[in-house]
Protein backbone atom coordinates (compact mmCIF):
# COMPACT_ATOMS: atom_id res chain seq x y z
CA UNK A 1 0.00 0.00 0.00
CA UNK A 2 0.98 3.58 -0.28
CA UNK A 3 3.37 5.20 2.11
CA UNK A 4 1.29 8.24 2.81
CA UNK A 5 -1.74 6.17 3.82
CA UNK A 6 0.36 3.91 6.02
CA UNK A 7 1.93 6.87 7.77
CA UNK A 8 -1.43 8.57 8.16
CA UNK A 9 -2.79 5.48 9.85
CA UNK A 10 0.14 5.13 12.21
CA UNK A 11 0.60 8.71 13.34
CA UNK A 12 -2.78 9.99 14.46
CA UNK A 13 -1.41 12.97 16.41
CA UNK A 14 -3.85 15.52 15.10
CA UNK A 15 -6.79 15.59 12.81
CA UNK A 16 -5.34 18.49 10.79
CA UNK A 17 -2.24 16.55 9.79
CA UNK A 18 -4.29 13.56 8.80
CA UNK A 19 -6.70 15.59 6.72
CA UNK A 20 -3.92 17.35 4.85
CA UNK A 21 -2.14 14.04 4.24
CA UNK A 22 -5.23 12.47 2.78
CA UNK A 23 -5.86 15.55 0.69
CA UNK A 24 -2.28 15.31 -0.65
CA UNK A 25 -2.83 11.66 -1.20
CA UNK A 26 -5.97 12.30 -3.24
CA UNK A 27 -4.21 14.86 -5.39
CA UNK A 28 -1.33 12.46 -5.98
CA UNK A 29 -3.81 9.82 -7.04
CA UNK A 30 -5.65 12.13 -9.43
CA UNK A 31 -2.39 13.31 -11.05
CA UNK A 32 -1.29 9.69 -11.39
CA UNK A 33 -4.49 8.79 -13.18
CA UNK A 34 -4.30 11.80 -15.50
CA UNK A 35 -0.74 10.98 -16.60
CA UNK A 36 -1.47 7.26 -16.85
CA UNK A 37 -4.36 8.00 -19.20
CA UNK A 38 -2.02 10.10 -21.38
CA UNK A 39 0.55 7.29 -21.52
CA UNK A 40 -2.15 4.70 -22.15
CA UNK A 41 -3.38 6.70 -25.13
CA UNK A 42 0.17 6.85 -26.51
CA UNK A 43 0.66 3.10 -26.00
CA UNK A 44 -2.70 2.07 -27.43
CA UNK A 45 -2.99 4.40 -30.45
CA UNK A 46 -1.43 1.98 -32.98
CA UNK A 47 -3.44 -1.11 -32.01
CA UNK A 48 -6.62 1.00 -31.86
CA UNK A 49 -5.99 2.49 -35.28
CA UNK A 50 -5.20 -0.95 -36.71
CA UNK A 51 -8.54 -2.26 -35.49
CA UNK A 52 -10.44 0.75 -36.85
CA UNK A 53 -8.79 0.45 -40.28
CA UNK A 54 -9.41 -3.28 -40.49
CA UNK A 55 -13.13 -2.73 -39.94
CA UNK A 56 -13.51 -0.18 -42.75
CA UNK A 57 -14.40 -0.72 -46.38
CA UNK A 58 -11.72 -0.13 -49.02
CA UNK A 59 -13.64 2.86 -50.31
CA UNK A 60 -13.66 4.58 -46.94
CA UNK A 61 -9.91 3.99 -46.44
CA UNK A 62 -9.02 5.28 -49.89
CA UNK A 63 -11.22 8.36 -50.14
CA UNK A 64 -10.23 10.06 -46.92
CA UNK A 65 -13.57 11.87 -46.88
CA UNK A 66 -14.27 11.09 -43.24
CA UNK A 67 -12.41 11.18 -39.94
CA UNK A 68 -9.82 8.37 -40.15
CA UNK A 69 -9.98 7.68 -36.40
CA UNK A 70 -13.51 6.29 -36.48
CA UNK A 71 -15.46 3.91 -38.69
CA UNK A 72 -17.86 6.32 -40.38
CA UNK A 73 -19.35 4.33 -43.27
CA UNK A 74 -20.42 1.26 -41.37
CA UNK A 75 -18.47 -1.72 -40.03
CA UNK A 76 -17.54 -4.50 -42.38
CA UNK A 77 -15.65 -7.77 -42.05
CA UNK A 78 -14.83 -7.79 -45.78
CA UNK A 79 -11.14 -7.17 -45.14
CA UNK A 80 -10.89 -10.34 -43.08
CA UNK A 81 -12.83 -12.28 -45.72
CA UNK A 82 -10.49 -11.10 -48.51
CA UNK A 83 -7.49 -11.83 -46.32
CA UNK A 84 -8.52 -15.42 -45.65
CA UNK A 85 -9.82 -16.29 -49.10
CA UNK A 86 -7.78 -14.36 -51.66
CA UNK A 87 -4.29 -14.27 -50.18
CA UNK A 88 -1.62 -16.69 -48.94
CA UNK A 89 -2.30 -15.62 -45.37
CA UNK A 90 -3.53 -19.04 -44.24
CA UNK A 91 -0.37 -20.66 -45.62
CA UNK A 92 1.74 -18.22 -43.59
CA UNK A 93 -0.36 -19.03 -40.56
CA UNK A 94 0.07 -22.77 -40.99
CA UNK A 95 3.84 -22.42 -41.53
CA UNK A 96 4.16 -20.23 -38.44
CA UNK A 97 2.29 -22.75 -36.32
CA UNK A 98 4.51 -25.61 -37.51
CA UNK A 99 7.67 -23.60 -36.89
CA UNK A 100 6.58 -22.25 -33.50
CA UNK A 101 5.32 -25.56 -32.11
CA UNK A 102 8.50 -27.36 -33.20
CA UNK A 103 10.77 -24.65 -31.82
CA UNK A 104 8.94 -24.56 -28.48
CA UNK A 105 9.18 -28.36 -28.20
CA UNK A 106 12.90 -28.45 -29.09
CA UNK A 107 13.63 -25.52 -26.78
CA UNK A 108 11.88 -27.04 -23.79
CA UNK A 109 13.54 -30.44 -24.10
CA UNK A 110 17.00 -28.97 -24.61
CA UNK A 111 16.78 -26.30 -21.92
CA UNK A 112 15.05 -28.34 -19.23
CA UNK A 113 17.67 -31.10 -19.55
CA UNK A 114 20.54 -28.62 -19.57
CA UNK A 115 19.13 -26.51 -16.74
CA UNK A 116 18.59 -29.60 -14.57
CA UNK A 117 22.15 -30.64 -15.14
CA UNK A 118 23.64 -27.17 -14.66
CA UNK A 119 21.47 -26.15 -11.76
CA UNK A 120 21.73 -29.37 -9.81
CA UNK A 121 24.37 -31.81 -10.84
CA UNK A 122 27.48 -29.69 -11.48
CA UNK A 123 30.29 -31.13 -13.54
CA UNK A 124 33.68 -29.92 -14.64
CA UNK A 125 33.21 -26.60 -16.38
CA UNK A 126 29.49 -26.32 -15.60
CA UNK A 127 29.66 -22.84 -14.08
CA UNK A 128 31.64 -21.55 -17.08
CA UNK A 129 29.00 -23.09 -19.31
CA UNK A 130 26.20 -21.36 -17.38
CA UNK A 131 27.93 -17.99 -17.86
CA UNK A 132 28.49 -18.81 -21.53
CA UNK A 133 24.77 -19.50 -21.96
CA UNK A 134 23.93 -16.10 -20.56
CA UNK A 135 26.40 -14.45 -22.92
CA UNK A 136 24.97 -16.25 -25.97
CA UNK A 137 21.56 -14.93 -24.97
CA UNK A 138 22.99 -11.45 -25.44
CA UNK A 139 24.23 -12.15 -29.00
CA UNK A 140 21.61 -10.53 -31.26
CA UNK A 141 20.20 -12.23 -34.36
CA UNK A 142 21.32 -9.31 -36.51
CA UNK A 143 24.94 -10.22 -35.76
CA UNK A 144 24.44 -13.84 -36.82
CA UNK A 145 22.10 -13.77 -39.79
CA UNK A 146 24.81 -13.40 -42.43
CA UNK A 147 27.00 -16.33 -41.35
CA UNK A 148 23.82 -18.33 -40.66
CA UNK A 149 22.71 -17.59 -44.22
CA UNK A 150 25.76 -19.51 -45.44
CA UNK A 151 25.12 -22.35 -42.99
CA UNK A 152 21.43 -22.66 -43.82
CA UNK A 153 22.34 -22.61 -47.49
CA UNK A 154 25.01 -25.27 -46.98
CA UNK A 155 22.53 -27.67 -45.35
CA UNK A 156 20.06 -27.03 -48.16
CA UNK A 157 17.37 -25.35 -46.06
CA UNK A 158 17.42 -21.92 -47.69
CA UNK A 159 13.88 -20.85 -48.52
CA UNK A 160 12.34 -23.59 -46.38
CA UNK A 161 10.58 -23.13 -43.08
CA UNK A 162 12.53 -26.12 -41.77
CA UNK A 163 15.51 -23.79 -41.82
CA UNK A 164 13.64 -21.61 -39.31
CA UNK A 165 13.19 -24.61 -37.01
CA UNK A 166 16.95 -25.05 -37.23
CA UNK A 167 17.94 -21.46 -36.41
CA UNK A 168 15.19 -20.14 -34.08
CA UNK A 169 16.45 -22.20 -31.10
CA UNK A 170 19.46 -19.84 -31.01
CA UNK A 171 16.97 -17.15 -29.99
CA UNK A 172 15.11 -19.20 -27.39
CA UNK A 173 17.36 -21.88 -25.85
CA UNK A 174 19.89 -19.65 -24.01
CA UNK A 175 17.29 -17.54 -22.21
CA UNK A 176 15.00 -20.46 -21.37
CA UNK A 177 17.93 -22.45 -19.98
CA UNK A 178 19.04 -19.46 -17.96
CA UNK A 179 15.69 -18.92 -16.27
CA UNK A 180 15.15 -22.66 -15.75
CA UNK A 181 18.52 -22.90 -13.94
CA UNK A 182 17.19 -20.27 -11.55
CA UNK A 183 13.92 -22.11 -10.97
CA UNK A 184 15.62 -25.47 -10.43
CA UNK A 185 18.14 -23.98 -8.02
CA UNK A 186 15.33 -22.61 -5.89
CA UNK A 187 14.00 -26.12 -5.22
CA UNK A 188 15.18 -27.33 -1.79
CA UNK A 189 18.02 -29.87 -1.85
CA UNK A 190 16.17 -32.08 0.66
CA UNK A 191 13.71 -33.06 -2.05
CA UNK A 192 16.28 -34.71 -4.30
CA UNK A 193 18.03 -36.34 -1.35
CA UNK A 194 14.74 -37.90 -0.33
CA UNK A 195 14.21 -39.07 -3.90
CA UNK A 196 17.71 -40.56 -4.07
CA UNK A 197 17.12 -42.47 -0.81
CA UNK A 198 13.92 -43.85 -2.30
CA UNK A 199 16.02 -45.11 -5.20
CA UNK A 200 14.94 -42.73 -7.93
CA UNK A 201 17.21 -42.28 -10.93
CA UNK A 202 18.15 -38.90 -12.36
CA UNK A 203 15.48 -39.05 -15.03
CA UNK A 204 12.79 -40.01 -12.51
CA UNK A 205 13.94 -37.21 -10.26
CA UNK A 206 13.59 -34.75 -13.14
CA UNK A 207 10.16 -35.90 -14.32
CA UNK A 208 8.62 -36.71 -10.93
CA UNK A 209 9.98 -33.86 -8.83
CA UNK A 210 11.68 -31.06 -10.72
CA UNK A 211 9.30 -30.57 -13.60
CA UNK A 212 6.12 -30.57 -11.47
CA UNK A 213 7.63 -28.31 -8.79
CA UNK A 214 9.12 -25.87 -11.31
CA UNK A 215 6.01 -25.84 -13.50
CA UNK A 216 5.47 -22.07 -13.23
CA UNK A 217 9.01 -21.57 -14.52
CA UNK A 218 8.44 -24.04 -17.32
CA UNK A 219 5.26 -22.24 -18.38
CA UNK A 220 7.07 -18.90 -18.29
CA UNK A 221 9.88 -20.32 -20.44
CA UNK A 222 7.38 -21.84 -22.88
CA UNK A 223 5.58 -18.52 -23.27
CA UNK A 224 8.90 -16.82 -23.92
CA UNK A 225 9.88 -19.39 -26.55
CA UNK A 226 6.46 -19.11 -28.15
CA UNK A 227 6.39 -15.32 -28.39
CA UNK A 228 9.96 -15.11 -29.66
CA UNK A 229 9.42 -17.69 -32.42
CA UNK A 230 6.09 -16.19 -33.37
CA UNK A 231 7.53 -12.68 -33.69
CA UNK A 232 10.91 -13.55 -35.25
CA UNK A 233 11.58 -11.36 -38.26
CA UNK A 234 15.26 -11.14 -39.20
CA UNK A 235 15.82 -14.80 -40.03
CA UNK A 236 12.71 -15.35 -42.18
CA UNK A 237 13.36 -12.01 -43.87
CA UNK A 238 16.85 -13.15 -44.81
CA UNK A 239 16.29 -16.86 -45.48
CA UNK A 240 12.78 -17.22 -46.93
CA UNK A 241 11.54 -15.76 -50.19
CA UNK A 242 8.71 -17.79 -51.64
CA UNK A 243 5.15 -17.46 -50.38
CA UNK A 244 4.54 -21.15 -49.71
CA UNK A 245 7.41 -21.22 -47.18
CA UNK A 246 6.82 -17.81 -45.62
CA UNK A 247 5.88 -17.13 -42.00
CA UNK A 248 3.36 -14.59 -40.70
CA UNK A 249 5.55 -11.65 -39.74
CA UNK A 250 7.43 -11.40 -43.03
CA UNK A 251 4.50 -12.63 -45.12
CA UNK A 252 2.25 -9.90 -43.80
CA UNK A 253 4.67 -7.05 -44.36
CA UNK A 254 5.98 -8.22 -47.75
CA UNK A 255 3.74 -10.63 -49.66
CA UNK A 256 0.43 -8.95 -48.85
CA UNK A 257 1.76 -5.73 -50.36
CA UNK A 258 1.32 -6.02 -54.11
CA UNK A 259 1.83 -3.19 -56.53
CA UNK A 260 1.71 0.47 -55.66
CA UNK A 261 -1.75 0.56 -54.14
CA UNK A 262 -1.56 -0.66 -50.57
CA UNK A 263 -4.71 -2.40 -49.40
CA UNK A 264 -4.39 -0.97 -45.92
CA UNK A 265 -7.64 -2.41 -44.62
CA UNK A 266 -6.57 -5.93 -45.47
CA UNK A 267 -2.99 -5.34 -44.28
CA UNK A 268 -4.26 -4.21 -40.90
CA UNK A 269 -6.64 -7.16 -40.71
CA UNK A 270 -3.66 -9.44 -41.42
CA UNK A 271 -1.49 -7.77 -38.81
CA UNK A 272 -4.24 -8.12 -36.22
CA UNK A 273 -4.92 -11.79 -36.90
CA UNK A 274 -1.17 -12.47 -36.90
CA UNK A 275 -0.74 -10.66 -33.57
CA UNK A 276 -3.74 -12.37 -31.98
CA UNK A 277 -2.12 -15.58 -30.64
CA UNK A 278 0.55 -13.81 -28.54
CA UNK A 279 -2.07 -11.32 -27.33
CA UNK A 280 -4.47 -14.08 -26.30
CA UNK A 281 -1.72 -15.94 -24.42
CA UNK A 282 -0.74 -12.70 -22.75
CA UNK A 283 -4.34 -11.97 -21.75
CA UNK A 284 -4.77 -15.33 -20.08
CA UNK A 285 -1.29 -15.96 -18.69
CA UNK A 286 -0.12 -12.43 -17.90
CA UNK A 287 1.59 -13.36 -14.64
CA UNK A 288 3.67 -16.12 -16.22
CA UNK A 289 4.49 -13.83 -19.12
CA UNK A 290 5.77 -11.15 -16.77
CA UNK A 291 7.62 -13.67 -14.60
CA UNK A 292 9.52 -14.81 -17.68
CA UNK A 293 10.28 -11.23 -18.65
CA UNK A 294 11.72 -10.16 -15.32
CA UNK A 295 13.51 -13.44 -14.56
CA UNK A 296 16.29 -12.60 -17.01
CA UNK A 297 17.73 -9.93 -14.79
CA UNK A 298 18.15 -12.15 -11.76
CA UNK A 299 20.08 -15.30 -11.23
CA UNK A 300 17.88 -17.50 -9.11
CA UNK B 1 30.31 -39.84 -8.75
CA UNK B 2 32.00 -40.11 -12.08
CA UNK B 3 28.88 -41.66 -13.60
CA UNK B 4 26.85 -38.77 -12.24
CA UNK B 5 28.94 -36.14 -13.93
CA UNK B 6 28.87 -38.08 -17.20
CA UNK B 7 25.07 -38.07 -17.10
CA UNK B 8 25.12 -34.36 -16.28
CA UNK B 9 27.34 -33.69 -19.26
CA UNK B 10 25.15 -35.77 -21.56
CA UNK B 11 22.10 -33.77 -20.49
CA UNK B 12 23.89 -30.58 -21.52
CA UNK B 13 25.05 -32.02 -24.81
CA UNK B 14 22.08 -30.89 -26.98
CA UNK B 15 22.53 -27.37 -25.64
CA UNK B 16 26.27 -27.44 -26.25
CA UNK B 17 25.73 -28.69 -29.80
CA UNK B 18 23.21 -25.92 -30.57
CA UNK B 19 25.32 -23.15 -29.07
CA UNK B 20 28.55 -24.29 -30.67
CA UNK B 21 27.19 -24.97 -34.13
CA UNK B 22 24.66 -22.14 -34.41
CA UNK B 23 26.13 -19.33 -32.30
CA UNK B 24 29.86 -19.79 -31.67
CA UNK B 25 30.75 -21.24 -35.05
CA UNK B 26 28.76 -18.62 -37.04
CA UNK B 27 30.28 -15.85 -34.91
CA UNK B 28 33.80 -17.02 -35.71
CA UNK B 29 32.88 -17.81 -39.30
CA UNK B 30 31.55 -14.28 -39.63
CA UNK B 31 35.01 -12.91 -38.86
CA UNK B 32 36.55 -15.12 -41.53
CA UNK B 33 33.76 -14.31 -44.00
CA UNK B 34 34.28 -10.58 -43.51
CA UNK B 35 37.84 -10.95 -44.84
CA UNK B 36 36.84 -12.39 -48.20
CA UNK B 37 36.03 -10.61 -51.44
CA UNK B 38 32.48 -10.41 -52.75
CA UNK B 39 32.51 -13.73 -54.62
CA UNK B 40 34.23 -15.34 -51.60
CA UNK B 41 37.12 -16.56 -53.69
CA UNK B 42 39.96 -14.43 -52.38
CA UNK B 43 41.23 -13.47 -48.94
CA UNK B 44 41.50 -9.70 -48.69
CA UNK B 45 42.33 -9.21 -45.01
CA UNK B 46 40.80 -6.07 -43.61
CA UNK B 47 39.85 -4.78 -47.05
CA UNK B 48 36.11 -4.76 -46.36
CA UNK B 49 36.58 -2.88 -43.11
CA UNK B 50 38.78 -0.22 -44.66
CA UNK B 51 36.37 0.07 -47.58
CA UNK B 52 33.48 0.69 -45.18
CA UNK B 53 35.43 3.21 -43.16
CA UNK B 54 36.32 5.12 -46.32
CA UNK B 55 32.66 5.67 -47.20
CA UNK B 56 30.66 8.62 -45.93
CA UNK B 57 27.47 6.54 -45.92
CA UNK B 58 28.96 4.12 -43.43
CA UNK B 59 29.98 6.90 -41.07
CA UNK B 60 26.45 8.20 -41.31
CA UNK B 61 25.12 4.73 -40.47
CA UNK B 62 27.35 4.61 -37.40
CA UNK B 63 26.21 8.06 -36.35
CA UNK B 64 22.55 7.20 -36.89
CA UNK B 65 22.86 3.88 -35.01
CA UNK B 66 24.33 5.76 -32.06
CA UNK B 67 21.65 8.46 -32.16
CA UNK B 68 18.91 5.86 -32.58
CA UNK B 69 20.06 3.60 -29.76
CA UNK B 70 21.11 6.22 -27.22
CA UNK B 71 18.10 8.48 -27.57
CA UNK B 72 15.63 5.59 -27.75
CA UNK B 73 17.09 3.93 -24.64
CA UNK B 74 17.08 7.23 -22.78
CA UNK B 75 13.41 7.92 -23.47
CA UNK B 76 12.40 4.31 -22.87
CA UNK B 77 14.12 4.42 -19.50
CA UNK B 78 12.50 7.73 -18.56
CA UNK B 79 9.00 6.73 -19.64
CA UNK B 80 9.41 3.35 -17.97
CA UNK B 81 10.49 4.95 -14.72
CA UNK B 82 7.67 7.50 -14.74
CA UNK B 83 4.92 5.01 -15.61
CA UNK B 84 6.22 2.50 -13.06
CA UNK B 85 5.99 5.18 -10.37
CA UNK B 86 2.54 6.24 -11.46
CA UNK B 87 1.26 2.67 -11.33
CA UNK B 88 2.93 2.08 -8.00
CA UNK B 89 1.04 5.10 -6.62
CA UNK B 90 -2.32 3.51 -7.39
CA UNK B 91 -4.31 1.33 -5.02
CA UNK B 92 -3.08 -2.28 -5.37
CA UNK B 93 -6.36 -3.47 -6.87
CA UNK B 94 -6.10 -1.22 -9.91
CA UNK B 95 -2.41 -1.80 -10.60
CA UNK B 96 -2.86 -5.07 -12.45
CA UNK B 97 -5.28 -3.59 -14.96
CA UNK B 98 -3.01 -0.66 -15.80
CA UNK B 99 0.07 -2.81 -16.00
CA UNK B 100 -1.76 -5.17 -18.32
CA UNK B 101 -2.86 -2.34 -20.57
CA UNK B 102 0.49 -0.56 -20.78
CA UNK B 103 2.40 -3.74 -21.66
CA UNK B 104 0.43 -4.28 -24.88
CA UNK B 105 3.05 -2.64 -27.20
CA UNK B 106 5.61 -5.15 -25.98
CA UNK B 107 3.32 -8.11 -26.66
CA UNK B 108 2.41 -7.33 -30.29
CA UNK B 109 5.13 -8.73 -32.57
CA UNK B 110 7.26 -5.71 -33.50
CA UNK B 111 7.09 -6.36 -37.25
CA UNK B 112 3.29 -6.14 -37.15
CA UNK B 113 3.05 -3.05 -34.98
CA UNK B 114 5.69 -1.37 -37.18
CA UNK B 115 3.32 -1.98 -40.06
CA UNK B 116 0.58 -0.24 -38.08
CA UNK B 117 2.87 2.69 -37.38
CA UNK B 118 3.82 2.89 -41.04
CA UNK B 119 0.14 3.24 -41.85
CA UNK B 120 -0.23 5.94 -39.20
CA UNK B 121 2.65 7.79 -40.90
CA UNK B 122 1.41 7.18 -44.47
CA UNK B 123 2.21 10.28 -46.58
CA UNK B 124 -1.27 10.78 -48.07
CA UNK B 125 -3.50 9.19 -45.43
CA UNK B 126 -1.59 9.94 -42.21
CA UNK B 127 -4.06 9.92 -39.34
CA UNK B 128 -1.69 12.10 -37.31
CA UNK B 129 -1.67 14.71 -40.05
CA UNK B 130 -5.45 14.62 -40.05
CA UNK B 131 -5.40 15.73 -36.42
CA UNK B 132 -2.65 18.29 -37.03
CA UNK B 133 -4.37 19.90 -39.99
CA UNK B 134 -7.76 19.96 -38.32
CA UNK B 135 -6.08 21.83 -35.43
CA UNK B 136 -4.63 24.26 -37.95
CA UNK B 137 -1.02 23.01 -37.90
CA UNK B 138 1.14 22.14 -40.88
CA UNK B 139 1.29 18.51 -41.97
CA UNK B 140 4.43 16.62 -41.02
CA UNK B 141 6.37 14.52 -43.59
CA UNK B 142 6.81 11.68 -41.04
CA UNK B 143 8.78 9.28 -43.20
CA UNK B 144 9.62 11.25 -46.32
CA UNK B 145 11.85 13.95 -44.84
CA UNK B 146 15.13 12.46 -43.52
CA UNK B 147 15.13 14.12 -40.12
CA UNK B 148 11.46 13.45 -39.46
CA UNK B 149 12.04 9.85 -40.53
CA UNK B 150 14.83 9.58 -37.95
CA UNK B 151 12.48 10.96 -35.35
CA UNK B 152 9.70 8.57 -36.37
CA UNK B 153 11.77 5.37 -36.13
CA UNK B 154 13.01 6.43 -32.70
CA UNK B 155 9.47 7.21 -31.60
CA UNK B 156 8.31 3.72 -32.59
CA UNK B 157 11.24 2.13 -30.79
CA UNK B 158 10.42 4.10 -27.63
CA UNK B 159 6.78 3.06 -27.92
CA UNK B 160 7.75 -0.58 -28.24
CA UNK B 161 10.47 -0.73 -25.57
CA UNK B 162 9.16 1.53 -22.79
CA UNK B 163 6.77 -1.16 -21.41
CA UNK B 164 9.73 -3.49 -20.83
CA UNK B 165 11.36 -0.86 -18.60
CA UNK B 166 8.01 -0.32 -16.90
CA UNK B 167 7.75 -3.99 -15.96
CA UNK B 168 11.34 -4.24 -14.75
CA UNK B 169 11.09 -1.07 -12.66
CA UNK B 170 7.73 -1.99 -11.23
CA UNK B 171 9.14 -5.34 -10.07
CA UNK B 172 12.13 -3.53 -8.57
CA UNK B 173 9.94 -0.91 -6.85
CA UNK B 174 7.97 -3.67 -5.17
CA UNK B 175 11.15 -5.12 -3.74
CA UNK B 176 12.13 -1.90 -1.89
CA UNK B 177 11.26 -2.46 1.79
CA UNK B 178 8.31 -0.30 2.85
CA UNK B 179 9.95 0.47 6.23
CA UNK B 180 12.58 2.62 4.51
CA UNK B 181 9.91 4.96 3.19
CA UNK B 182 8.09 5.01 6.52
CA UNK B 183 11.27 5.92 8.35
CA UNK B 184 11.97 8.67 5.82
CA UNK B 185 8.43 10.04 6.20
CA UNK B 186 8.85 10.25 9.95
CA UNK B 187 12.08 12.17 9.38
CA UNK B 188 10.09 14.56 7.19
CA UNK B 189 11.55 13.63 3.81
CA UNK B 190 9.77 14.94 0.72
CA UNK B 191 8.66 12.66 -2.10
CA UNK B 192 11.62 13.79 -4.22
CA UNK B 193 14.08 13.15 -1.38
CA UNK B 194 12.65 9.67 -0.90
CA UNK B 195 13.09 9.01 -4.60
CA UNK B 196 16.69 10.24 -4.70
CA UNK B 197 17.87 8.75 -1.42
CA UNK B 198 15.88 5.50 -1.22
CA UNK B 199 14.35 4.44 -4.54
CA UNK B 200 17.27 5.22 -6.84
CA UNK B 201 20.00 3.61 -4.72
CA UNK B 202 17.85 0.50 -4.14
CA UNK B 203 17.08 0.19 -7.85
CA UNK B 204 20.50 1.17 -9.17
CA UNK B 205 21.50 -2.31 -10.15
CA UNK B 206 18.28 -3.25 -11.91
CA UNK B 207 18.25 0.08 -13.76
CA UNK B 208 21.80 -0.57 -14.96
CA UNK B 209 20.99 -4.10 -16.12
CA UNK B 210 17.84 -3.00 -17.94
CA UNK B 211 19.54 -0.05 -19.63
CA UNK B 212 22.50 -2.13 -20.81
CA UNK B 213 20.25 -4.93 -21.99
CA UNK B 214 18.03 -2.51 -23.86
CA UNK B 215 21.13 -0.87 -25.34
CA UNK B 216 22.12 -4.21 -26.90
CA UNK B 217 18.66 -4.90 -28.26
CA UNK B 218 18.25 -1.36 -29.58
CA UNK B 219 21.68 -1.22 -31.20
CA UNK B 220 20.83 -4.45 -32.98
CA UNK B 221 17.27 -3.46 -33.91
CA UNK B 222 16.17 -4.36 -37.40
CA UNK B 223 12.38 -4.62 -37.72
CA UNK B 224 11.33 -1.00 -37.30
CA UNK B 225 13.73 0.61 -39.76
CA UNK B 226 13.48 -2.21 -42.29
CA UNK B 227 9.69 -2.03 -42.41
CA UNK B 228 9.06 1.70 -42.13
CA UNK B 229 11.85 3.23 -44.21
CA UNK B 230 14.16 0.39 -45.38
CA UNK B 231 16.97 2.81 -44.57
CA UNK B 232 15.72 5.74 -46.64
CA UNK B 233 15.29 8.58 -47.36
CA UNK B 234 18.86 8.96 -48.71
CA UNK B 235 20.14 6.15 -46.39
CA UNK B 236 19.66 8.46 -43.45
CA UNK B 237 17.72 6.10 -41.20
CA UNK B 238 19.92 3.02 -41.75
CA UNK B 239 21.24 1.33 -38.64
CA UNK B 240 23.94 -1.39 -38.61
CA UNK B 241 21.41 -4.21 -38.91
CA UNK B 242 19.48 -2.85 -41.88
CA UNK B 243 22.63 -1.64 -43.64
CA UNK B 244 24.28 -5.04 -43.35
CA UNK B 245 21.04 -6.66 -44.55
CA UNK B 246 21.04 -4.39 -47.59
CA UNK B 247 24.69 -5.05 -48.42
CA UNK B 248 24.77 -8.73 -47.47
CA UNK B 249 21.41 -10.15 -48.52
CA UNK B 250 19.87 -7.62 -50.93
CA UNK B 251 23.06 -6.84 -52.88
CA UNK B 252 24.53 -10.30 -52.33
CA UNK B 253 27.86 -9.13 -50.88
CA UNK B 254 27.87 -11.40 -47.81
CA UNK B 255 31.45 -10.54 -46.73
CA UNK B 256 30.75 -6.81 -46.74
CA UNK B 257 27.49 -7.39 -44.84
CA UNK B 258 29.32 -9.53 -42.29
CA UNK B 259 31.95 -6.80 -41.86
CA UNK B 260 29.20 -4.23 -41.28
CA UNK B 261 27.43 -6.28 -38.63
CA UNK B 262 30.74 -7.00 -36.88
CA UNK B 263 31.03 -3.30 -36.10
CA UNK B 264 28.28 -3.93 -33.56
CA UNK B 265 30.46 -6.38 -31.69
CA UNK B 266 32.63 -4.05 -29.54
CA UNK B 267 29.59 -2.15 -28.24
CA UNK B 268 27.70 -5.35 -27.51
CA UNK B 269 30.67 -7.00 -25.79
CA UNK B 270 31.16 -3.93 -23.63
CA UNK B 271 27.50 -3.91 -22.56
CA UNK B 272 27.46 -7.69 -22.06
CA UNK B 273 30.38 -7.63 -19.62
CA UNK B 274 28.70 -5.03 -17.45
CA UNK B 275 25.35 -6.83 -17.54
CA UNK B 276 27.02 -10.03 -16.41
CA UNK B 277 28.64 -8.20 -13.51
CA UNK B 278 25.33 -6.63 -12.55
CA UNK B 279 23.40 -9.90 -12.75
CA UNK B 280 25.97 -11.70 -10.60
CA UNK B 281 25.87 -8.94 -8.03
CA UNK B 282 22.09 -8.98 -7.97
CA UNK B 283 22.13 -12.76 -7.63
CA UNK B 284 24.28 -12.38 -4.51
CA UNK B 285 22.07 -9.61 -3.09
CA UNK B 286 18.97 -11.78 -3.40
CA UNK B 287 20.88 -14.73 -2.01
Amino acid sequence: MSTAAAVAARAPQSRGVRASLSRNRRWALITSYVFLVIFAIFFLIPPYYMVVTALKSDAEVAHMATNPWIVADGFTLDQFKILLTQTDFLIFFKNTIIVTVSVVAITMVVSVLAAFSLGRMKFWGSSILATGIFLTYLVPDTLLFIPLFQIVKAVGLLNSYWGMILVYPTLTVPFCTWIMIGYFQSIPKELDEAALIDGAGHMQMLTKIFIPVALPGIIAAMIFAFTVSWAAFVYPMAFLYSADQQVLTVGTVTSLIRGDVYKWGMLMAGALVAAAPPLVIYAFLMDYYIAGLTAGATKG
Amino acid sequence: MRRRSTIAFLMCLPLIVIITSLVLYPACYSIYLSMLNKSQTRFIGLGNFSFLLSRDVFWMVMEQTAIFALSAVFFKAMIGLITAHLINNLPVKGQRKWRGMLLVPWVIPLALSSLGWWWLFDPTHSAFNYILSSLGFEEVPWLSSPYWARFSVILVNVWYGAPFFLIMYLAALKSVPEQLYEAASIDGASAWQKFVHITLPMMRNIIAITVLFSLIVTFANFDIVQIMTAGGPRNMTHVFATYSFMLGIRSGDLPLGAATSLFMFPILAFAAIFILRGVRKRGREIG
